[in-house]
């Protein structure tokens, strides 16, 4: 974590309501992300984590002022905007350019998100593209077409395409849902590679132990409201938490 | 790229400069009406297929646009007595404009609801038009064309080479959009919008800016119709029979390359030409539903993805 992180907050979520019609998917929430962290978000279906994160991104509008970025109100941008600024996404059902090879997945990112320097010539942004792919594991794809490409490969390319936004902050919607053990470990020690290249990470995750050990704070939601926020295992240990998964 | 760029423009070139030389070699004035229709076809063709290819968005207002551009040419020349390229450039500024409206209103709305909308266009338009005398209302108007200037050798002639430039012109401009960054972000919008609204892709922007584009040409595509026939009338002009073909022609082409839109526009409107000669105009539009049906059925993506996958076939 950089020591000048502690104070000001990357992300400052405050007063956070979402309705859809008479429902109520997000009920007055406030937090703030340091920068740096990696950042765990549980709770069970329906309690409200991806409609946070759409929030976030910008894919749902919300009240003004209610999410700041870097300081500034982004709630009146949209979301193409705010992955310039440095918000970027993986899909909870991975949604990858399915007309384009896995690379050209990643040069719209490198097209589009990434400030335009008319020097950056195509062939280095495709160089840049393929480095990511590389720290991927992916580089041996990198010419194939993203509808060839198996559930991990391919969750592992919307991370790649996040990346190639040059995120800030980077949010995984459940980028480990139906994977297998040892390739949740996959995806997991690149999440955390990523931490250690300053970027700040919001993990959505159902799967625990992934949970525990990627994180350094965790929020439980239920219902669109925070139950409980904080280090890992306190979070763990709260009565509340337990009760809305194990539902007793 | 920049190897094929040069191949283009040197293509571009020798096929002007051999249709120049058609209008000096061919006396009969046949070919030209012919083939002019076919030009302003592909035109239309590769117009459609910026918005309907490269984005996904199916626009059937081709006839709108097309009949905006007659009606433009129409207006400019019976209150000034415009010539040919300011009644052209006109239409194309109109149809930017139309295309710029029309894109801001609807494209916020999703795949068929956008569709919707463009018929609605076209109605909506046919009627302001049947219901105003100065164009000549419902019963048309009848138009005297000025003498033709050097170097043609007749109108005919200068119309039709003029509708070829604007083949060069459209698929330039076709081209241009599919190697940019401009096609990267419309085919990315076709694929999924919200993720690459997430990838940092301004998609509202892009679709409006591909609907001017298209707009535009088709629009420039229309103006010299009103001389071609010497006569205009909003029921011919509007007939929804160019949305149609023009949708056919690309998706039978196919509309993955910027090459599609152009073979499938010379099949259809030459066996459209042949077919109005030896039968009728009428079985024109059956034939068109028949290929499109057969077409949707056993090469979806059209000539252009049956041949590259006959070539990936051949590479394995």
């Amino acid at each position: 974590m950089t020591p000048s992180g502690t104070d000001a907050p990357l992300l400052q979520i405050s007063g956070l309501t979402k309705r859809f019609g008479g429902f109520t998917a997000l009920d007055n929430v406030s937090v703030d992300i340091r920068p740096g962290e990696r950042f765990g978000l549980i709770g069970p279906n329906g309690s409200g984590k991806t409609t946070l994160i759409n929030c976030i991104s910008g894919a749902f509008r919300t009240e003004a002022r209610t999410v700041l970025f870097r300081g500034e109100d982004i709630t009146q941008l949209p979301a193409h905007v705010r992955t310039r600024r440095g918000i970027a996404r993986s899909f909870q059902i991975p949604r990858p350019f399915k007309s384009m090879t896995v690379v050209e997945n990643l040069m719209v990112a490198l097209d589009f998100a990434v400030a335009t320097d008319p020097m950056v010539s195509a062939a280095d942004r495709h160089d840049t593209a393929m480095s990511i792919l590389t720290g991927m594991g992916l580089a041996s794809k990198a010419d194939a077409s993203a509808t060839t490409l198996s559930q991990v490969e391919l969750r592992k390319m919307e991370l790649a395409r996040a990346m190639a936004t040059r995120p800030k902050l980077l949010i995984s919607d459940e980028a480990m849902a139906g994977l297998s053990s040892s390739e949740v470990d996959e995806v997991l020690d690149l999440l955390m590679s990523l931490a250690d290249h300053d970027i700040t990470v919001i993990m959505i995750e159902h799967i625990m132990q992934a949970v525990m050990r990627f994180s350094q704070r965790v929020m439980c939601l239920e219902a669109g409201k925070i139950i409980a926020i904080g280090a890992p295992n306190e979070v763990m240990a709260n009565q509340r938490v337990q009760e809305a998964y194990l539902g007793t | 790229m920049k190897r094929n760029g040069i191949f283009f423009w040197v293509g571009a070139v020798v096929f002007l400069i051999v249709i120049a030389l058609i209008t000096k070699l061919i006396g009969n004035e046949y070919p030209f009406f012919a083939g002019y229709v076919i030009l302003q076809f592909i035109v239309l063709a590769v117009a459609w297929s910026i918005l309907g290819g490269h984005a996904g968005y199916v626009n059937f207002g081709t006839s709108a646009f097309f009949g905006m551009g007659v009606y433009t040419a129409v207006f400019l020349f019976k209150v000034a007595g415009a010539p040919l390229l300011v009644q052209i450039a006109a239409a194309a500024a109109v149809g930017a404009l139309m295309g710029f409206l029309l894109g801001l209103l609807t494209l916020r709305m999703q795949g068929i609801f956008f569709s919707i909308a463009t018929i609605a266009l076209t109605i909506v338009i046919e009627t302001s038009i049947t219901n105003w005398r100065y164009v000549g209302g419902a019963a048309g108007i009848q138009l005297q064309r000025p003498p033709v200037t050097w170097p043609f050798s007749g109108y005919v002639q200068m119309l039709f080479f003029v509708q070829a430039v604007l083949v060069v012109l459209a698929v330039a401009v076709s081209r241009y959009i599919q190697n940019s960054w401009i096609g990267r972000g419309l085919q990315a919008l076709r694929d999924d919008e919200l993720a690459a609204e997430c990838t940092g892709v301004p998609t509202l922007k892009l679709k409006v800016l591909a609907c001017v584009i298209s707009g535009a040409l088709m629009c420039a595509a229309g103006a010299p119709a009103a001389m071609y026939l010497q006569y205009a009338d909003p029921s011919s002009a509007f007939n929804l029979n160019y949305s149609v073909s023009v949708l056919a022609m690309s998706l039978i082409g196919g509309t993955a390359h910027w090459a599609g839109p152009i073979v499938g526009a010379i099949l259809l409107a030459s066996t459209q030409q042949l077919l109005t000669v030896t039968i009728s105009s009428e079985v024109n539009v059956l034939v068109l539903g028949v290929m499109l049906v057969l077409f949707v059925v056993a090469a979806p993506e059209g000539l252009i993805g049956l041949l590259r996958r006959l070539l990936r076939k051949e590479g394995k």
